[in-house]
């Protein structure tokens, strides 16, 4: 498998399909990085043609911002602006929910407009285009998942569906927790949470979410977002249920039921 | 004796309406203290929002028990009120149920419908009495409550039943003296409620029915003026602002962050040093995020006192489910607080004088602003469409960025970021490892 660079595409004199923006934890995080390969393992297997920005890619300022710091916020927006609008990137797909949230809503006001594709959407329009076929029989047939909405792809921007219509194809029982959709708890792990100690408080958010999502008596937690991956990981481990409940992103879940 | 009391009421109620239009005007003004910000455009999405949010109260509809008892309090109240406009002409004109022979047949069929409504508003607000001191439900017991929050909440309720029991004790005497054919009370016809009670007046002699009838003509019209004048000193005032609220509500996704278009501009000249040339003179130091009712938008001050407390956004809030000290009905609490008392300091000098406070520490902490997730839980249970994320960001921008405030971790991500451009210790180089892996 070949994955290439925008700038080698730039090299070429050619565009690819879409830039898919791999993000910190995609990159860095060991965890999230199956997430990644797994996403980009679909992508050469449907074949999509795509690009990552690979050295030149930067933190979108998520973090930075919602913690309150807007001149590092600026800063890395505007550097990666300018990269992408040098490339003439048009689309890009992303497997987290807070660069693809960054990306498309607040992007544009500095000057950066794109189309903003979540991986799960984009999920559901490989199945709908009839480009994954899935296994035989199936994995996860049976199984029971119960499906954990991060806050930036729900609440944040109203994507709830997409999600659960690719978890659907799976053959799988779809179970859902009392907080879910618009209501789902937060795992704890936004507006910069991930990279400090929580507050003092009677227990941890995602001990509460881990709970939560155990008690629904599911072998297969799905997330969308490598940070509430993080979070739920350690919220089961919490309950003592790691050996029996795994906590996935979509991506691995039809990448490991693929043909 | 007949003009005395037209004078008497003309006098009660001209000075309702006197106090509470001052009240009004101090409210628009303290509200008027936050900084300017444009939300006129679309109005097609923002009138939609005044019919699904606030008259709708879609949300409300989340738990529908509440709801249903909450619509019938909300359009009861309403509804009823109708009846004050006869109640303030007779008063004025020292007539006796004046629209009976302008509506005629139909004078029956509305008083009736507006007992039926006072009968649901009566259980409504009997059963919200329970709820709240009863039943022990979590967001009604929070701390956030304690002292006058907490008897606000019963006052309103109390004088709701009250006002509605007079209306109908009212009708009640006024039915039973029709029955007897006095002349002053006018046939209307039979009222669905009253009509069916009359009888347990039968014995009562005529010159205490209309005693009772009088005395709670007086008192339902005297109660509502005084709670005309209440509603501004209370949570109860959402009655009237979460129709502005509504309309004034973001239309943007919830998950998108307000821009900081003088921080955008001082990076941008920073990286491209070349545009400094055209750009004129900045005027004075600017101010980076909010530490004190001034400096939020004056939605975030119309949100705090459109407030009513139902603890909504704190029963899904994150943090304050797992006990940290966020409640992001206190932030709505502590913002009208802190405007208030800036309206006051402004009503004794004239204008402000510095009292040495801030809505950042004296009201609200550190803690309380750190343990946010931004996840929008907040905005999205609220019914009457405020953001009190919107405000903990703008707080948490004046940490950061005018005092350097911020937990040792956070700056340490900072750095990483302007470093290595990533939140953690990562050589920027390792950033296509994965894909170096694949590739092999």
């Amino acid at each position: 498998m070949q994955i290439k660079t925008m700038a080698t595409y730039a090299a070429n004199g050619e565009t690819p399909e879409i830039l898919f923006w791999v993000g910190c934890a995609g990159s860095f995080d060991q965890r999230a990085q199956k997430i990644t390969k797994a996403f980009a393992t679909i992508l050469e297997k449907t074949g999509v043609q795509f690009a990552i920005l690979g050295k030149e890619e930067s933190c979108t300022g998520d973090p930075a911002r919602r913690a309150g710091n807007e001149f590092i916020f600026q800063m890395m927006a505007q550097n990666n602006i300018q990269l992408l609008n040098m490339y003439g990137v048009k689309k890009i797909v992303t497997a987290c929910p807070h660069c693809f949230n960054i990306l498309k809503n607040e992007y544009p006001a500095l000057g950066g407009n794109y189309e903003v594709i979540h991986h799960t959407t984009f999920l559901q329009s490989l199945i709908d285009e009839g480009k994954i076929k899935m296994k035989e029989g199936g994995v996860f047939k049976g199984k029971k998942i119960t499906y954990h909405d991060s806050c930036y792809l729900g609440r944040g921007n109203n994507i709830y569906e997409a999600p659960r219509k690719v978890l659907e194809t799976l053959d799988a029982e779809l179970v859902e927790m009392k907080r879910c959709r618009s209501k789902g708890l937060c795992c704890g792990a936004g507006g910069a949470q991930m990279f400090k100690e929580e507050e003092k408080g009677t227990t941890r958010i995602n001990f509460e979410r881990g709970q939560e999502a155990v008690d629904t008596g599911a072998s297969v937690i799905a997330a969308n977002c490598p940070f509430c991956m993080t979070m739920l990981t350690d919220g089961v481990k919490e309950t003592g249920k790691e050996d029996t409940v795994k906590v996935l992103d979509i991506a691995e879940l039809i990448a490991m039921n693929m043909e | 004796m007949r003009i005395v009391q037209e004078l008497l009421f003309i006098i009660a109620f001209g000075t309702a309406v006197y106090l509470f239009s001052t009240k009004v005007r101090q409210i628009r003004r303290n509200i008027l203290l936050g900084r300017d910000e444009d939300l006129n455009d679309h109005p097609d999405l923002r009138w939609k929002n005044v019919l699904l949010l606030a008259f709708g109260q879609k949300k409300m509809f989340r738990n529908p028990l509440v709801a249903v008892l909450h619509f019938f309090v909300y359009a009861g109240f309403i509804i009823i009120n109708l009846e004050i406009l006869e109640i303030i002409l007779d008063g004025i004109v020292g007539t006796h149920r004046l629209f009976v022979p302008v509506l005629g047949g139909l004078y029956p069929i509305l008083i009736s419908a507006f007992e039926v409504l006072a009968v649901l508003v009566t259980l409504g607000c009997a059963i919200f009495l329970v709820r709240r001191n009863i039943l022990k439900i979590r967001r009604f017991m929070s701390r956030d409550l304690n002292g006058w929050p907490r008897s606000d909440a019963n006052y309103i309720l109390i004088t709701e039943i009250v006002l509605m029991l007079l209306f109908l004790t009212m009708n009640t005497a006024d039915q039973q003296m029709q029955l007897r054919g006095s002349e002053h009370y006018i046939a209307t016809g039979n009222f669905l409620v009253s009509g069916s009670l009359a009888s347990i007046f039968n014995n009562t002699p005529d010159g205490t029915l209309i005693a009772i009838e009088r005395t709670c003509w007086w008192l339902h019209i005297l109660g509502i003026l005084a709670f005309l004048n209440y509603l501004p000193y209370s949570k109860h005032l959402h009655i009237i602002l979460a129709f502005p609220n509504a309309y004034y509500a973001r239309l943007e996704p919830m998950g998108e962050m307000e821009n900081m278009p003088a921080v955008q501009r001082e990076v941008q000249l920073m990286l491209q040093p070349e545009l400094a040339a055209n750009e004129p003179a900045p005027e004075g130091m600017p101010k980076f995020g909010a530490k004190d009712v001034f400096d939020l938008s004056w939605k975030n001050l119309l949100d705090a006192y459109s407030c009513t407390e139902c603890g909504r956004c704190s029963a899904a809030c994150p943090a304050n489910i797992t006990g940290k000290a966020l409640s992001p009905r206190k932030i709505m609490m502590d913002t009208r607080d802190r405007a208030e008392t800036v309206g006051r300091n402004i009503n004794e000098n004239g204008e402000f004088r510095d009292d040495g406070k801030t809505l950042l520490r004296d009201h609200i902490t550190e803690e309380e602003l750190r343990a946010c997730t931004t996840c929008n839980a907040c905005v999205q249970e609220c019914p009457v469409s405020i953001s009190p994320l919107d405000i903990i960001v703008q707080l948490r921008r004046h940490l950061v960025m005018e005092e350097s405030s911020a937990p040792a971790e956070w700056t340490g991500m900072f750095s990483n970021i302007e470093n290595n451009m990533a939140p953690w210790k990562f050589s920027m180089d390792d950033r296509d490892k994965w894909a170096e892996e694949m590739n092999q």
